[in-house]
Order: structure tokens, then sequence, then C-alpha cells
């Protein structure tokens, strides 16, 4: 307190008699930048992202709604047991998510392995629908920079127009911060003109100070997107740690003047939780982010649920599973 | 670079409006003429007069009420007298059985009282659904739960009823503020006479229906309606051995004085200027709806409202900036809507004292900000409004506003905001915001105020107590402190 502050204000310090303090050891600029960001109050946090939940969405703004979710989805495959037949499918889905119903638009991109970005790539070429590919030994990350590196590269190469890297989570709560913003950096150099998403795998950061320490520094670094998570880790995406996310692109934006995107990922498998991240976007960032610029949602079960929402908005009803397509 | 109270629209990737959200009304009846509910029957009153209450947001006449004179509340202290005999010898357990089946009820019937509180006093739904109606039953729960353990809860003395309690409520939290009063006083073993605010009277004579469905005894609560007449009846009769007041300081004083050398015991909830004191390590974006829940909370009406921001003043500027964004976002409008964040000015005197007050802190040199906003024509309102370069000396950092309106204040040291924190006769509450735990200690053990919230603001809980120093009253009510002032242990 204060009153400790006064107590032992008066001479500095020095090293013991006749001897000069020894000098402090080099500091890392990162290191101590790192800590100096701003923590967050666990339950003002929850709350307000819980209280924002509650928006009553419904009608016109409900339908806007969900046409901005199609627009903003990266419909996403992810499994080992991906075949060019699986991505050919979600690519049809991703073009035209309703066969017969022009009005509904296309998703912003499908999101697969690199291995998978040639069919995909193939698939989509000429419809507005880019192709994301996941890079940097996803979902861990565990390899080395030169692999990550390299990989980036390829997909790029073989027609990915973004890239969803992972931090290395082990070197970021070690205190490697130096490493993790060094990766980035040179993940965004080697993805080119390909817009790079860093994924902070906040399951596993474990604090929301680490959240918003994590994002402020792979927007330092350089990314265009920050993501919340895999989907390999539960939990995935929350409301909580999508606030906490948009508050630092906030904060980023009043600093730098950098509009940096933000992409809640993992579990998001109903229309009403997307139409809740909308609102915590809305609220938080303001109608200049809700592009798919600025946006966007990874899932790959939502968009059959949000084109039931769209046809019960539409004819009052809800239909049966069988009249969406499975993809 | 500075902000703009909305991101500039010319830039909007999206248009997007949320859709109206109303609450549908027609699940309350409003009876167009209301009686007085005494010795458990409706009835006509002895004055023969009504008043009328408004929909504060629409202007519009909800009902008329009787208005209670002196014979009145003799006849409600009478039958109040006249319950007491069997219902402080009514076996406890009996007793709590009651008490759990009114909060039972009040979470049956929550929707129809929380239309209603909505439509009488201009609060947002979103606040009397939520916060209100979901704490009012908490409080009858916790109290019933002490009915049949008043020994234990003052080991070793022989806790004894009062008798009749005569209970006066304000208009900010009427249902709520009903039950801080009457359940502890029923636990205890005393019946009540209890007036609620002119300007609400509508939700405590749904409340007494709540006793008749609880087939509550009669004359056990009394419910009077009427202005500041009634209740300067209330407090005076003879008959009543304990009074209740929450309201301003104005009038407690004068019930104090009143009561001096009756005999009769009294507790005062009066009005605050509690002081939030944000440090400049405060998690920032928290503080932020930390402060616009300490004031605009239902829009200021809070006698605990944060209505002081003390910033240190090496943040003052990025705070400022965050919070006149986050203004920005508030909702005012319909308070039925379920999205709507700032609600109506409960009546038509308090808003013309708000406005009063604000024009005195533009005078007085204060710089003002509102975020832009449309009022509705019809009905009484004011803007979520922001005063900057406020000093001490100022109006609007002394005088309670009972509104929307926070005066900024900045301090240096953690002793400065200790000092300017208490320079105010009140001492109701304080907030603090910072990541350091001892000196969340270090400060609340120099405050004079009855609750000091941490990093958290309007935070209500029936196991904790709640009241004043200095001006702002004296006595607890809620938790066990809260029984204190219905039981003789002499």
């Amino acid at each position: 307190m204060a009153t400790a502050v006064s107590r032992s204000g008066g001479t500095p310090p020095t090293g013991g008699p006749g001897k000069p303090f020894p000098p402090p050891p080099p500091l890392s600029h990162l290191g101590s930048l790192m800590r100096g960001v701003r923590s967050v109050d666990q339950v003002g946090v929850e709350e307000r992202a819980a209280a924002l939940g509650k928006r009553s969405i419904k009608k016109a703004s409900k339908l806007a709604a969900l046409d901005l979710v199609i627009r903003c989805m990266d419909l996403t495959t992810l499994e080992g047991a991906d075949t060019p037949g699986k991505v050919a499918a979600l690519c049809s889905k991703a073009v035209r998510p309703q066969p017969g119903d022009a009005s509904v638009p296309s998703v912003a991109a499908v999101c697969v392995y690199p291995a998978m970005v040639p069919p995909a790539e193939a698939h989509v070429r000429g419809t507005g629908v880019k192709v994301a590919s996941v890079a940097t030994a996803f979902p861990s990350g565990q390899t080395f920079t030169s692999i990550k590196v390299a990989e980036t590269r390829e997909a790029v190469i073989a027609g990915a127009d973004e890239i969803d890297m992972v931090i290395d989570r082990g070197a970021f709560l070690s205190g490697d911060y130096q490493k993790v913003y060094d990766e980035i950096q040179e993940v965004k150099e080697a993805a080119g003109r390909a817009h790079l998403k860093v994924i902070l795998e906040t399951g596993e950061l474990g604090t929301y100070d680490n959240v918003r320490r994590a994002s402020i520094l792979a927007m330092a670094a350089g990314a265009d997107f920050i993501k919340t998570s895999t989907g390999k880790v539960t939990p995935a995406a929350t409301p909580p740690v999508s606030l906490v996310m948009m508050e630092a692109i906030r904060d980023f934006h009043h600093e730098t003047g950098r509009s940096v995107g933000f992409k809640p990922a993992g579990g998001i498998r109903a229309s009403k939780t997307a139409i809740h991240y909308l609102v915590l976007l809305y609220e938080t960032l303001g109608p200049t982010w809700m592009t798919p610029d600025r946006f966007r949602i990874g899932a790959s079960s939502l968009l059959n649920d949000v084109l039931m929402q769209i046809a019960k908005e539409r004819d009052g009803v809800y239909q049966s599973g069988d009249y969406f397509t499975i993809d | 670079m500075a902000l703009t109270a909305r991101p500039p629209s010319e830039l909007a990737g999206f248009d997007w409006e949320y859709a109206p959200a109303p609450e549908a009304r027609d699940i309350v009846t409003i009876a167009a003429r209301n009686q007085l509910y005494i010795g458990g029957k409706f009835v006509e009153p002895h004055s023969r007069k009504f008043f009328k209450t408004v929909n504060p947001a629409t202007e519009e006449t909800l009902a008329e009420v009787a208005e209670a004179d002196e014979v009145d509340v003799d006849r409600a202290v009478n039958a109040a007298g006249e319950a007491f005999r069997s219902w402080s010898r009514l076996q406890p357990a009996r007793r709590a059985r009651y008490i759990f089946r009114i909060s039972r009820l009040l979470q049956e019937r929550s929707r129809e009282l929380a239309v209603l509180e909505t439509l009488d006093g201009g609060k947002p739904i979103k606040e009397s659904r939520d916060v209100d109606l979901p704490l009012a039953a908490a409080h009858f729960f916790y109290y019933a739960g002490w009915a049949d353990k008043l020994e234990w809860a003052f080991p070793n003395r022989s806790p004894r009823p009062l008798g009749v309690a005569g209970q006066i409520i304000p208009w900010n939290f009427p249902l709520l503020m009903l039950a801080w009063k009457i359940a502890p006083a029923l636990a205890a073993g005393n019946t009540v006479v209890l007036k609620p605010a002119e300007t609400t009277p509508l939700s405590a004579l749904l409340f007494a229906e709540i006793c008749e469905q609880a087939e509550l005894p009669p004359g056990v609560v009394n419910i009077v309606t009427g202005a500041g007449q009634t209740g300067s009846y209330v407090v005076s009769h003879p008959g009543v051995r304990k009074v209740a007041f929450t309201g301003s300081t104005e009038v407690g004083k004068l019930i104090q004085r009143g009561l001096a050398g009756t005999g009769k015991r009294l507790t005062l909830e009066l009005g605050g200027k509690a002081a939030n004191i944000v440090f400049e390590d405060a998690p920032l974006d928290q503080a932020v709806e930390g402060i616009v829940n300490g004031i605009y909370f239902n829009q200021g009406h809070v006698c605990c409202a944060g209505s002081r921001l003390l910033v240190q003043e090496s943040i003052q500027q990025p705070l400022l900036e965050k919070l006149k964004l986050r203004l920005g976002t508030l909702r005012l409008g319909d308070p039925l809507d379920k999205n709507t964040d700032v609600g109506a000015i409960n009546s038509k005197q308090q808003l013309a004292k708000i406005t009063g007050l604000v024009e005195s802190g533009v005078r007085e040199g204060a710089e003002i900000y509102q975020p832009e906003c449309r009022l509705p024509e019809r009905g009484y309102w004011f803007p979520p409004t922001l005063f900057t370069g406020v000093s001490q000396s100022h109006r609007i950092a002394r005088e309670e506003i009972f509104g929307p309106v926070l005066s900024v204040l900045t301090f240096r040291t953690p002793e400065e905001a200790v000092e300017k924190a208490n320079n105010t006769p009140y001492g109701l509450s304080a907030g603090i915001w910072t990541d350091k735990g001892s000196r969340i200690l270090w400060m609340t053990e120099r405050m004079r105020a009855g609750v000091v919230w941490a990093n958290t603001y309007n935070r209500f809980d029936p196991t904790s107590p709640f009241g004043g120093y200095k001006e702002s009253g004296f006595g607890r009510e809620g938790g066990l402190q809260g029984l204190l002032a219905y039981v003789d242990l002499n």
C-alpha cells in the first residue's frame, strides 16, 4: 500500500557498502510487455457474456442474423477419415447450402486439412467460396518451426486462400512468448497473400488473463484473424472467452488502428448459440465487424440447423431433418 | 484516435436492428379500482378517496387506488394487533410453512408480478424478471427458514416478537422492498401494516392476493395505500411497536424526530452517494460494466447506486473512452421490451428533480456527456448521463440525484480515494475495482459504508445484511442482523 511505499522510500538500494548494484539481467522486451497486459475479471466477464445471451432476437432481426451466420461460416471437416469424396460433398454444400433456394447465400469458406486443399480448391474455384487450410501441425502444434513453415507454404501453393494456424501452447504456457511471436511471424510470411487466422486454443490456456495475453501477442505478430479453438479440445469456443478476445481486438484497434478479425470455432451447433456470438460481436465491436472479412464462425454441423431455422421463420413450421441435405 | 459513441455507420458492414420483443402484458389483470387490504379482506376506504397510478413509460393511467386516511390506518393497525395475538403464539414451524408458501407463490406468479412491476414503475422487464422477483422470493425463503430457529439465531436470549410493525417502502424496488420488510417481520412472529409508495402500489396489492392464496391468517399482513400523509398515520399510530422505513433522508429525519420518546423501535434505510473507486490495475472492461451496472441499473433509482465514480487519474482517459463507448450501446426504450437496458423515470416529480440537478451540474461548470439516444415522446425519460471535471464541492457530487447520472472525479493515491469516498454525509455503499486483494481489504477497513463491493456492484443476497452509516440510516436488513430489528431480546 501507499504507506509501505513511503516507508521504503528514501535512499536507493545498493549492492552493499561501496559496491554498485549489479546491472539487471537483460529483460525480454516482449515478456515484460506481455506481463503488462491488463487483467480480466472472471466473474465480470462471464456475467456480461451471459447477459448478452438474453437478448431476444426474432423475426426480421433473426432472419438477418441467420443470413449473416451463413455468409460468415467456415464450413469445416477435419477428420482423419476425410477423403476427396467427402470434401467434394462438403464443397457443394458450401456453395449452395439449400438447393432450390437461391436466396440462401454461400458460406465464406470451406476449412480442411492441407492434404485436402487440392480437391477442395478444384470444387469451389470460381464460386467465391474460399479454401481455408489448417496448418502448423494442427491441432497440437507440437513440431519443428521449419516443418510448420513448410506446411504453410505447401498449403498455399496447393491453393489455400486462408491459413488457420495454431500457436505453440507449450511455448506460451512456459512463458516463451518470443517463440510464439516469432513463429506466427514466420508463418505469416510463408502464408504470403493468404489470410492468416491464428488459433489460440483457449481451452488449453487456462485463464482469461492468458487468453487476453495470447490475443494481443497474436495480433502484434501479424494475425489477420484470431480464432478461439481447434475444435479438438474441450472446452472450445465459449461466450466469455470470445468476449475477452473481442475486447482485446477492440483495444488493439484503438491502439494501432488495425482491424483484426475474430473467429469462434468448436462446439457451435445451434443457431441460438451462433446468434449469441453475433450479439456479443454487435455490442462489443459494432456493425463494422459484422462482415465475412472480420468475422467467421467455424462449424461442421451448424449449417443445417441454421437452414432449418430460416425455413421455420419463413413458413412458420419446422421441417424434418430429411428436407435438409447432409453434406 | 478518439472513439466515437457508436462505430461510424458509413463503414457499417451490417445494419442490424433487434426486432421489438415485448413481454405480453395481458398476463396480468389490473382492477380499475383497488381497495385497501385490511384484516384479510379488500375493503372500501373510509376516506372514499382514490388516486391514480400511471405507467411512467406512457403516462397512461393504470388504475385507481384507495387513499387510506387516519381511520383506515387505525382499522389496519387494529386488525394487525388482533392477529398478533394468535400469530405470535403459533407454533414456529407452522409460521414457517406460511412464509414458504408465500415464496413459492411469488415464484409461480413471478411473470405476472414482473410485468406489473414494470408497468407501474417503469423499470426494464429484464431487471424485474431477473433481479426483483428472484430476490424477493429468495428473501421469503431465507426468512422462512429462520422462523422456527430463532433460539439458535440468538442463543441464550429469549427472542420475542415486538407486535405490529408499521412499514413504509419506496418506489424503486416495490416488491423487493416489501419482501425485505415483511419476510423477517413475519418470521419473528410480528404482524404488519405496510404502506407502498404512491407511484407504485400495484405489486403490493397483488401481494395481498398472494397472502389470501397462501391462506395467511387474516390481519397478519395489511396493505394500506396512499401518499406521505397515510405514511405519517402509520408511523404515529400508538398501536405500532416498530417502524421500518426505506426512502429519502429528509423523510427519515422527520420520522425519527416524530418517534423520539415513544419507545417505538426504528430502522431507517435512507439515501446514498456511493463512491465507485477504480484503481489503475483494475480489469478495465469489467470495471466499465460495473460502473454501468452501478449507476444505470434501474435508471439510477437505487439508494446504493455508484453515483460518484472515483477513478485513478492515470487511467482516467482510457476508462472514460471505454465508458462513453459503452453508454452508446445502452438500449433505452419500452420497459416491457426484453432487449431494453434503460427504462422510464419513475415519476414526473423525479424527472423534474433529476433535470434540475443536471442543470446545476452544467451551471457549476462540469462537462456533460450523453450518448446519442432517442427518447420516446410520451412518458418520463432521461438519457444516461455522465459528468466529467466534477469536484467535491459541486452539488452533483454531494446530493443524491436518484437518476441515471454519474459524476466522475479523480484521485491519485489510495489515501486520497478513501478520503474522498468518505467525504459525504451518506455512507450506504461503495465499490472498489482493483486486481490487488490486499488493497481491497485495506480500503474496506477505512471506508465508512455499510456495504463495500469488490470488483462487482449492486449485488444482493438475502443472507447478507444491508444498511448504512451516517445519513444513510441505521439498522440492517437481510441476514441474521435483519431479524434483530424484529425481536425483543430483553
